[in-house]
């Protein structure tokens, strides 16, 4: 009987505690922020899908069409093409394509590219009605941005 | 008595498909269950709904290449799994890994580990029917999140580890996060306590629900904190010491009850280990380089077979790998820890009422993708 009566105590006590523990946290600031209209930063190192950087000194991407990322690539997602052009040294890329659906941002291509050609992006946004809308061409890309 | 009654008795057992979308079984897992009004007479998992074929994937590709699928078996534990196949790897081609390299491994995995157990312990509760805990954990399980995305650039498959290192050395910045962060955690697990552990109504749903004896564990191969819970103090980390484990001051909790409220006391006292390795890492972290530089771009594993266990949050994970020699492996077989913990299911919630089983089940913490692989 006395028992019955300590755990009856001890647990009426036991939820008053609780409760001002979660009263305290409805005056403590908002910790939530409103995503769609509230955005926070993006940190720097985060990864998204590749893309060629643009060389600030040429205005162009730095591939020389080697295909070691191709060749790295553990989902086969990347595919590049070049060919040989009068007066230019090397192959120039004529083609490069990502297959954003497989990737799985393992970074292996970004770490084995000999000139260091690519990056991540910070696109985190990425959604679409259909599967070609993955199918990034990255060349265009390079070349449409400023 | 007539004959009536005992048709009558009959028919009050149906069976009640728990799964494959319901909330409390925390992915597609089906558990069919045979009962008699709310008792279990006999449960029995079913499995398949999430397989992958991971295993068969590494038979297909340089072993490297298999490291970015580690991360998805159990999301949860992406960096100790990570961790546990670079150590495969390097163990197979005699690899050394840098010594910074190796306490940037185990601050970024214990640091993952909390992680697991905080979303554990809010799913756990939410499962229960308490709304508020699982707010309170995220809350602290973001500032994990940010600084390890940080870092690694991803807040949930990392894909972190090299053979040979890791891909980015931690700087400053992360260091003084992390310091933060363990100061803030051990302010808030006293509000933890208050919050959940005190509780009365948590305590008599968790106490004596599922009897876990080490014998049992050891029939079915359970590890983690159920075996912990049942009273044998089993920690890889300690039974075993990999890595640089060896170098810092931890105990492994252990419960003797080998109860659903025993299990949930070794987890909640795991973090708080946690803490105290990261804090000593942090503290004893070595400059240097984070990258063996004298790693063959094409890794040729030499012919035999290698073995690597790790201590993964929901137990032993070990990873098997038969190297015919060239640079894709003939076999890789990964024993993940939730699916010997599930294979107690059958003989545990036997008898159990049907509240009890979400209990139990939750005391397992399982991630599903994990055990279908």
């Amino acid at each position: 009987m006395k028992a019955y009566f300590t755990e009856l105590f001890t647990g009426a006590w036991s939820l008053i505690v609780g409760l001002t523990v979660t009263l305290k946290a409805l005056f403590s600031p908002v910790v939530t922020v409103q995503y769609p209209r509230q955005k926070i930063d993006v940190t720097p190192n985060y990864r998204g899908h590749i893309d060629l950087i643009k060389d600030p000194e040429t205005g162009t991407h730095r591939c020389i069409t080697c295909g070691m990322c191709m060749r790295d690539c553990p989902s086969d997602c990347i595919y590049l093409e070049g060919e040989k052009q009068e007066g230019v040294k090397g192959k120039v890329l004529t083609l490069y394509t990502l297959d954003y659906t497989k990737c799985s941002h393992c970074g292996a291509c970004v770490e084995v590219c000999p000139t260091q050609a690519l990056d991540y992006c910070d696109d985190y946004e990425v959604a679409g009605f259909a599967r070609e809308d993955f199918h990034y061409d990255l060349l265009k890309r390079v070349e449409e941005r400023e | 008595m007539n004959v009536d009654v005992i048709e009558d008795e009959r028919q009050h057992q149906f069976v009640l498909n728990m799964g494959p979308q319901h909330p409390s079984t925390h992915g597609v897992l089906r558990v069919l269950l045979k009962m008699e009004g709310e008792y279990v007479l006999d449960p029995q998992p079913v499995l398949g709904y999430v397989h992958r074929c991971h295993e068969k994937i590494g038979e297909y590709k340089p072993a490297r290449a298999f490291m970015p699928n580690t991360a998805r078996m159990d999301y949860l534990g992406a960096l100790i799994y990570n961790q546990g196949y670079a150590m495969l790897l390097e163990r197979a081609a005699g690899i050394e890994v840098p010594r910074r390299a190796e306490y940037i491994r185990v601050i970024t995995s214990e640091l993952n580990r909390i992680q697991s157990h905080l979303l554990w312990y809010g799913a756990y509760l939410l499962d229960l029917g308490a709304f508020t805990p699982i707010m309170y954990a995220f809350d602290d399980r973001e500032h994990i999140l940010d600084t390890l995305e940080d870092i690694c650039g991803s807040r949930l498959t990392y894909c972190y580890c090299r053979v040979g290192g890791v891909c980015k050395d931690i700087d400053d910045k992360f260091i003084e996060r992390t310091r933060a962060f363990i100061e803030r955690l051990r302010g808030r697990l006293p509000m933890y306590e208050k919050l959940v552990n005190g509780n009365i109504i948590v305590q008599k749903r968790m106490k004596s629900v599922g009897n876990y004896t080490p014998e049992l564990c050891a029939r079915y191969g359970v590890t983690g904190p159920l075996l912990r819970a049942a009273g044998v103090e089993y920690d890889l980390r300690k039974a075993e010491p990999y890595s640089v484990y060896s170098e810092f001051d931890f105990e492994v909790p252990t419960e003797q009850q080998g109860d659903a409220w025993a299990a949930f006391n070794v987890r909640y006292r795991e973090i708080e280990q946690s803490l105290r390795i990261v804090e000593q890492a942090l503290d004893k972290l070595p400059e240097g380089e984070v990258m063996e530089a004298k790693v063959p771009k094409k890794l040729r594993l030499p012919q035999g077979d290698y073995n690597c266990s790790v201590e993964a949050p929901r137990g032993e994970l070990s990873y098997y790998l038969v190297s015919d020699g060239s640079d894709i492996p003939y076999r890789i077989k990964v024993r993940t820890p939730s699916y010997s913990n599930l294979s107690v299911v059958p003989e545990v919630c036997k008898g159990m009422m049907i509240a009890d089983v979400v209990t139990s089940m939750g005391a397992l913490d399982l991630v599903i993708p994990e055990i279908d692989r």
